[in-house]
């Protein structure tokens, strides 16, 4: 109690460094992952790399390093929506089927409607915003928890999906030019890049920077990490909850674009499995499941270390199934990590 | 008027010449059959704390509520810099100046000092960059947020860069008051904010309380505690049974008859 009358009263009010458990190396250590996360996905992502390139030369090689990203152009995309939802503390398990419902309207509308391309692009976005607008509405309107709104509308966009295709895949080559054009390859220094994949990356570079520099960024945050808090503090939160389901439906329609010229065609049986591989992105990404932490460079670090897993293993030979195998391994130990991370909050 | 000669003679207090920035007048608010407020009139001056006590179910919280805007008075009125003013819900009450802390530490743990000072009142860069990209003005909150800290007193949460979630309780709630009392508000009224806090930060809360005085802020606060109340408050509201049975100073009463007035025990 002495130290009360040595002490001018402010100082009663300490440092913020005292309360940070800054005592042995592994805190620390912690302590940084936990303001940065990350840099866990990026050292595994690293490694990840050097190992692969160790056991194979051809993991290194420009056309396969090109192929990589190219097989994670549509479920990174799809992981941008997935991160923004996440954040809220939410969960989308419909974006796949969001996705695919897009692409087929797209399709159909300008095959065999024959409406011109752009149009049929700006149906697929009506639809992603439409599908956004209703697990919006349900998760703010109707206070459903967002795994059960979407875990409905993933049945009813499948079953929707296939009433409205009649099951039928639509071939790249009966469509426009610019439909596909996102699968059209250039080269930059050797490596082969898609149209799809600079979009990808277009759209982390705008989403990071929304979400970092803007107020509307922040409330997602503040949203996520505590929606009372927030709305005490005088955030409007169902809104600001419409506009991530809006958001993320946006960038599924692009992701449905991106699709179309991967797979040069548009089909309705591919692409649902999708919903788990941008959760698998998201999670091993750093970015928390409870909300409001996490980036979505974490997500394309993920995406990447999925696409370099399952190519990297490939390469060396092992079955398929141990790809997923190493997938799901991952995603424990990313959680695992996530969590022993999230104790520096007391 | 003859209701602020009543209250000074309840409370023995010489306050005639001052003019209340808030004042409530006979509020009334039931709850179906129940009463919750029956009547209940107060004052608030400018530059002092004015603490509110009363046993569970005296109506402090309906007070409160009503002041801020939770929940809307049957009857009476209240006025605010002598206008009269009509709370729907608690933005009303925020914009016309009245900021409330409240129990559970409103902060948003994930996000930074400065970010949670400026939470849902971000300023934007100036030109192009705020008005088409609308970034936030990060390098100009976080120093507004500095020198607002530094002016409350808590110079040495210096960090504005910290997570919130990094910081002690006390720490917590002194961002959550910096937040209130920033930003040129009329009225601070802290729910209860020494009640999640060890005895250290309590002092910290306490000291901030003294702060916001200093700087001529008005302060009510909402507390169960008597030896925080004594320390820090001018005058003492004690709610008993949905009306006001008294309002006294620290001086003129001790902790016992404050307990004996809040129980009924005896009369002011």
């Amino acid at each position: 109690m002495s130290q009360h009358t040595t002490e001018p009263p402010t100082s009663a009010l300490d440092l913020a460094e005292e309360f940070l458990d800054r005592t042995t190396p592994l805190s620390r250590i912690r302590n940084t992952l936990h303001r940065y996360p990350a840099i866990s996905p990026a050292i595994v992502l690293v490694v990840s790399v050097i190992v692969f390139g160790l056991l194979n030369d051809r993991f290194l090689n420009p056309a396969n390093l090109s192929l990589i990203t190219q097989q994670v152009a549509v479920v990174g995309t799809l992981a941008i929506a997935q991160t923004l939802i996440i954040l809220t503390a939410g969960i989308d398990l419909s974006v796949g089927a969001v996705m695919v419902l897009s692409s087929m309207v797209i399709a159909q509308t300008t095959v065999q409607a024959g409406l011109p391309a752009v149009v049929g692009l700006f149906l697929g976005l009506l639809v992603g915003l439409g599908a956004g607008a209703l697990n919006g509405f349900l998760v703010t309107r109707l206070k459903l928890p967002p795994f059960i709104v979407t875990l409905g509308t993933l049945n009813i966009f499948v079953a929707l999906t296939l009433l409205y295709s009649g099951g039928a895949t639509v071939r790249g080559g009966e469509m426009p030019a610019l439909l596909t054009w996102t699968g059209s390859t250039f080269d930059i220094a050797g490596v082969n890049f898609t149209v799809g994949v600079v979009m990808m990356l277009l759209l982390y570079v705008a989403i990071a920077f929304i979400l970092a520099k803007t107020a509307w960024g922040r409330h997602v945050y503040a949203v996520g990490d505590d929606k009372e808090s927030a709305r005490l503090a005088g955030i409007r939160v169902n809104r600001v909850l419409m506009s991530v389901y809006l958001a993320a439906g946006a960038i599924l329609a692009i992701g449905a674009w991106i699709q179309i010229g991967r797979a040069n065609a548009a089909s309705p049986n591919a692409g649902f499995d999708l919903n788990l591989d941008s959760i698998t992105a998201v999670v091993i990404g750093g970015t928390s499941l409870f909300g409001g932490r996490g980036t979505v460079w974490g997500t394309l670090l993920g995406a990447l270390i999925v696409g370099v897993f399952r190519n990297g293993l490939s390469l060396a030979g092992l079955d398929v199934l141990w790809q997923t195998f190493a997938v799901g391994v991952l995603i424990i130990v990313a959680v695992s990590v996530d969590q022993w991370i999230r104790k520096v909050r007391k | 008027m003859t209701d602020t000669i009543a209250a000074d003679a309840a409370g023995g207090a010489s306050t005639e010449t001052r003019t209340p920035i808030l004042r409530a007048r006979r509020l009334v608010k039931t709850f179906g059959r129940v009463v919750g407020l029956d009547g209940v009139s107060l004052d608030l001056y400018p530059g002092e704390v004015l603490a509110v006590i009363g046993d569970n179910g005296a109506g402090k919280s309906t007070l409160i509520k009503c002041l801020t805007g939770a929940e809307i008075p049957d009857e009476g009125e209240i006025f605010l810099d002598g206008k009269p003013v009509h709370f729907k819900r608690p933005q009303d009450a925020r914009a016309a100046g009245i900021e409330t802390v409240y129990q559970n530490l409103a902060v948003s743990p994930a996000l930074d000092v400065a970010a949670n000072l400026f939470l849902g009142r971000e300023e934007r860069r100036k030109g192009l960059l705020g008005s088409v990209f609308r970034m936030v003005d990060q390098k100009g909150m976080r120093q507004k947020a500095k020198d607002e800290l530094q002016a409350l007193g808590i110079s040495t949460l210096q960090d504005v860069t910290v997570a919130v979630e990094n910081l002690s309780g006390g720490q917590r709630q002194a961002v959550a008051v910096a937040r209130a009392a920033a930003f040129g508000s009329k009225v601070v009224v802290l729910d209860e904010p020494t009640a999640a806090l060890g005895v250290r930060e309590s002092n910290q809360v306490l000291e901030l309380i003294k702060n916001l005085r200093e700087r001529g802020i008005p302060v009510i606060l909402i507390s169960h505690n008597m030896p925080h109340v004594f320390e820090v408050a001018d005058r003492i509201h004690i709610q008993r049974l949905g009306k006001r049975a008294a309002t006294i100073t620290p001086e003129s009463h001790s902790m016992t008859d404050a307990v004996a007035i809040m129980t009924g025990a005896a009369r002011a």
